[in-house]
């Protein structure tokens, strides 16, 4: 799953999508998980990331990861890899 | 290395110009304390979810309604409305503070009784009472106000076996502009059977007559229609009086005052929409001040006002048991309290606060309860930040029903704690276990064993 990769984001949490002209906010958590995927991290780097710098366990993140990344899918800001199985 | 503060992430589109069907947030900082008591430190103490009273509260809301009545009219009484919130602690309270008992049932009247309010002071109200609850009402000079007519050929029946004359008052119901009319209980004014039951009564010289009552509704948002009722019943009082010379010595204006609570489908907050005492007051006075009687005649007035009296004094405290994503997007958080224990979430759309800090980003959310049950619905919209497992919500304005309506459904009865006027916290129910129910179970003999 890769983030599109024309959305615009701001550091507010302000997200862009020129593709649709739709606008989203999100907070610090969820702009940093945003911004590592549009730099390609992958799910590991991004929780491992995570649980080094917040304080939250790997349970807690993995599931709001997960959550995060389907909301992201149905909001239309994502993009199917090319490597992905379908 | 310190690590950053975590918050669950959200994102949410934006819709410029575009009604939000959840509203804005309510919410800008969080109820951490009640009365000086943190949340954490009460839930620690008597578990989660907990019923948590204010006896402050109480005592300023009382003493605020009192004012609003006593300052426009001389003579006033209100009565402690059980079936509102029937905790003995509670109830003390308003005894302490002045009020009567009105009950609405025999286990609501030895509840009175046992809570020590003398017999005539306990106004007996509702359609059920039995043969023994009405002797033993007669016997207390209770105040016993009549609802149909089985109900008094019955008093009659007594007064003429035991030689005493109970003192008595007949429900009326009327038309005061208020959809629905409440024309199930007592007698009905517009089409003469309240006539029918004062002639009935004084004519039969069995029991006094001394008071008249209705109660037109509940959550009345009209104080209009307290003037109208009280205009009525102050024009049978007058006729009555005129008629048979016999005085009637109280109108009971009943209960239905409207509390800060948000009903469903309301376009204001309960905040806005709901009347104030002084509305209610000067409504109902007035009508009975222009009403024509005499400054000797004047009845006492008594009012049964539970919900505003109570609702704003308690709050329900509560846990995230889990965060779920639903099929359409939204989120849902699954709280450990449902409308078993707070039964009028089917009605209100009940305030609801985060119990410790959060953030400045908010999600449309859902908020279920526990229940294996699809009707557990505590809100079915609200913008709320991103809570986690385990972190604890307030309810506000939930002291009128909830404890008196809750159910003993798939999960036990929660305790209640009163904080005390010096907040101190005080337990006043003990929170149900196991036993509450098998206790009252029996179990044929033959079904005690079986093999699987």
């Amino acid at each position: 799953m890769k983030i599109k990769k024309n959305i615009a984001l701001n550091d507010s949490g302000f997200i862009f999508d020129p593709s649709t002209g739709d606008s989203f906010n999100t907070n610090p958590v969820g702009l940093e998980i945003v911004q590592m995927l549009k730099q390609g991290k992958s799910q590991k780097e991004i929780g491992a990331f995570f649980l080094k710098e917040y304080s939250v366990d790997e349970a807690t993140f993995e599931k709001d990861f997960y959550d995060f990344v389907n909301m992201l899918s149905k909001l239309k800001l994502t993009e199917r890899d090319e490597n992905e199985k379908i | 290395m310190k690590r950053l503060v975590y918050e669950r992430p959200v994102i949410q589109r934006l819709n410029a110009g575009l009604m939000n069907k959840y509203g804005t947030k309510t919410e800008f900082v969080p109820f951490t304390h009640i009365d000086g008591n943190a949340v954490t430190d009460l839930i620690s103490t008597y578990g989660s979810p907990l019923f948590v009273i204010s006896e402050k509260k109480i005592r300023e809301t009382y003493k605020d309604a009192l004012r609003a009545f006593k300052t426009r009219y001389p003579k006033v009484q209100f009565a402690w409305s059980y079936k509102t919130n029937y905790n003995n602690a509670v109830c003390n309270v308003f005894h302490q503070e002045g009020s009567w008992a009105e009950v609405v049932s025999g286990f609501e009247y030895q509840k009175a009784i046992h809570n020590g309010v003398p017999g005539n002071k306990i106004i007996f109200n509702g359609p059920e009472k039995s043969d023994e609850d009405l002797k033993l009402a007669i016997h207390n000079g209770s105040l016993i106000h009549i609802d149909h007519l089985d109900e008094l050929y019955m008093i009659k029946e007594i007064a003429e076996a035991t030689k005493k004359r109970p003192k008595v008052a007949i429900r009326v119901n009327m038309d005061t502009g208020i959809y629905p009319m409440w024309d199930r209980f007592g007698f009905n004014y517009e089409n003469g059977q309240a006539w029918d039951a004062i002639n009935k009564i004084m004519l039969n010289d069995k029991m006094d007559l001394v008071g008249l009552h209705c109660h037109i509704g509940t959550f009345m948002l009209t104080p209009g229609a307290y003037g109208i009722a009280a205009a009525k019943l102050s024009e049978l009082a007058t006729s009555t009086m005129k008629k048979y010379k016999n005085k009637i010595e109280y109108i009971d204006l009943g209960g239905g005052f409207a509390s800060r609570n948000t009903l469903k489908g309301s376009y204001l907050q309960g905040a806005d929409a709901s009347p104030s005492f002084n509305q209610y007051a000067e409504a109902i006075t007035t009508a009975i001040l222009n009403a024509g009687f005499t400054e000797s005649e004047l009845p006492l007035l008594i009012l049964e006002t539970g919900r505003a009296l109570i609702d704003e004094a308690g709050y329900l405290l509560g846990t995230v048991i889990s965060n779920k994503r639903l099929s359409d997007g939204r989120r849902a958080t699954i709280m450990n309290f449902g409308v078993n224990i707070l039964f009028t979430s089917f009605w209100y759309d009940h305030k609801i606060s985060p119990a410790q800090h959060f953030g400045q980003y908010f999600e449309d959310t859902v908020l279920y309860g526990p229940l294996c049950m699809n009707i557990d619905v505590v809100r079915e919209n609200i913008s709320f930040p991103p809570l986690k497992k385990d972190d604890h919500v307030v309810v506000h304005t939930v002291g009128a029903y909830n404890m008196t309506q809750w159910m003993q459904f798939i999960a036990m009865r929660p305790a209640i704690v009163m904080i005390d006027t010096n907040n101190k916290p005080h337990l006043i129910r003990k929170k149900e276990t196991i036993n509450s129910i098998q206790d009252e179970e029996v179990m044929p003999s033959y079904l005690k064993s079986f093999k699987l």
